[in-house]
């Protein structure tokens, strides 16, 4: 059973490969120089980045972008969220608002975080924290309103303190659903960033993507997108497997 | 046999006030109206007292309110003879559900709370005794490190027990601790909490709709009723333990308590 379930991913993985064997294949009919995006010459190119320093420069970059879009999005999102859970008052008056940003796409603000914040990292960082701060958020919420009435009686009788209550009770009572929200976040964050880093910044890997469009270097362009994937995958592992970890089942 | 340890000053206290004494609670809630009126009760040291009612009569806001949880309308609650504003640090709550903390360890959850800052100061060593006496007088020694998602149901409540324990209450409160157990899990859980009460020198309030329950575990038996909410009779159970070996006895108060309840709805 352990050998299938490996099997089948991989099979998709190979019939996907063809699949762009044979598309690229006949893309070379139509214009040559699509033998630059077949499997072949990617895989090559990518060779050749993982054992440069360039290509690790821009991932560092991109991590590191991530990483402080998150932690914004996390000191906004989750004291809103525990706000909104606790005070129906709050709530009311928040969700409309809420569910209305939440719809706009965060690169909508593009134009307008950059004319703001200026060029560089700092629209970049706004514009992750925005697209990552609604899940948070609202998983946040859902967290507070599920958390068992016992466990807050409990804390009354022992008399707790309200720090008492929020950090030994609510926060790790909420933490599940917090990384729900942080595995929602960091998916979200990852398709964001790429566009996001195509404007007015001089590292990552949406300015590589870019540059390597300039640079008509198109193996290098689609050995950036298999990168970006597998890095994509296996944030999405770690997030995962750090909700396993912490309810521990 | 880990033996509790036992204030000094809890001891040498006069032994005829009840550990718990309620005299003219009502309780009110918005919309609901009144949950029970003219509640008058007093709960000795060491004594297992069962309120039994039917599902909705109001037991269970009066044991918030016994436990100090919630506010009376009107009335008064003394705990050792200490009017109660808050939960007293020598009472304890079992919940229907066990209500672990699945983030925590056995061990961690059986001593949650006791290093609050309201809670009497203890020394770390004493206080790992107590845990450590409390998951062994509920017969899950070896499982300290275990977490909440890895005990079957029994254990789990059997950890809720032992959670109660660890703060040495002269009070529990439980409220149906046992009815979401199967009928086998119950007949244990049932016989290890008089075991353990009478261990720990503590007094028990159970509230339960089961009177079978009230009858095999209680020193005395309340019945709620009405509505409000009102005590209706008193029973005091003398039949001698283990009370499975006395059928006819058993028989005779379930049938007396039947015909109150008959008598008791209009």
């Amino acid at each position: 059973m352990r050998g299938a379930g490996l099997l089948l991913p991989f099979a998709g993985l190979l019939a996907a490969a063809l699949a762009w064997a044979a598309g690229a294949g006949w893309l070379v009919s139509v214009t040559p120089v699509a033998t630059a995006f077949a499997p072949l010459a990617t895989f090559e190119a990518l060779q050749q980045l993982v054992q440069g320093s360039d290509l690790w420069v821009h991932v560092a970059v991109s991590l590191q972008r991530v990483a402080i879009g998150l932690v914004f999005a996390l000191v906004l999102g989750i004291p809103l969220g525990v706000l909104t859970g606790l005070s129906p008052l709050f709530s009311k008056t928040t969700t409309p608002l809420f569910q209305f940003a939440r719809m706009i796409s965060p690169l909508s603000w593009m134009p307008i975080a950059v004319m703001v914040l200026g060029v560089g990292d700092a629209p970049v960082y706004f514009l992750l924290a925005f697209a990552a701060v609604w899940p948070i958020l609202l998983n946040t919420a859902s967290g507070v309103a599920q958390l068992d009435p016992n466990w807050l009686l409990l804390a009354r009788s022992l008399s707790a303190t309200r720090r008492e209550t929020l950090l030994r009770v609510i926060l790790p009572g909420i933490t599940a659903h917090i990384l729900t929200g942080v595995r929602l976040a960091i998916g979200i964050i990852w398709i964001v960033l790429v566009p996001a880093e195509m404007l007015g910044v001089s590292a990552g890997l949406g300015y590589f993507i870019l540059d390597s469009r300039d640079r008509l270097a198109y193996s290098d362009l689609m050995a950036a997108i298999l990168v970006i994937g597998f890095l994509g995958y296996l944030l999405d592992h770690g997030a995962r497997s750090l909700h396993r970890r912490w309810l521990h089942a | 046999m880990n033996a509790p340890l036992v204030d000094a000053a809890l001891t040498g206290a006069d032994t005829a006030t009840p550990v718990l004494g309620a005299h003219g609670l009502s309780f009110a809630h918005a919309g609901v109206g009144t949950v029970f009126d003219g509640i008058s009760l007093a709960i000795r040291r060491r004594e297992i007292v069962a309120l039994l009612g039917s599902s909705g009569c109001g037991k269970s806001t009066l044991l918030r309110v016994l436990a100090g949880l919630e506010k009376p309308a009107t009335g008064e609650v003394r705990f050792l003879g200490q009017p109660q504003a808050a939960p007293h640090p020598r009472s304890a709550l079992v919940f229907q559900q066990p209500s672990l903390l699945p983030w925590l360890r056995l061990a961690d959850n059986v001593g949650f709370g006791l290093d609050f800052a309201h809670q009497p100061r203890a020394g770390k060593d004493a206080l790992k005794a107590r845990i450590a006496a409390a998951i062994e007088a509920v017969g899950l020694a070896g499982r300290e490190a275990a977490y909440p998602a890895q005990l079957s149901g029994g254990m789990a409540q059997r950890a809720a027990l032992a959670r109660a324990l660890a703060r040495e209450p002269e009070l529990l409160f439980a409220d149906e601790p046992f009815s979401a157990l199967d009928a086998i899990t119950r007949a244990e859980m049932q016989a290890l909490l008089v075991d353990v009460v009478h261990r720990w020198h503590s007094a028990v309030l159970l509230v339960t709709h089961d009177i079978d329950e009230a009858i095999l575990v209680a020193d005395r038996i309340l019945l709620m009723g009405g509505r409000p909410g009102h005590l209706v009779q008193e029973w005091t159970v003398d039949i001698p333990r283990n009370r499975e070996d006395h059928p006819d006895g058993v028989a005779g108060l379930r049938l007396a308590i039947l015909a109150a309840l008959r008598h008791a709805s209009p």
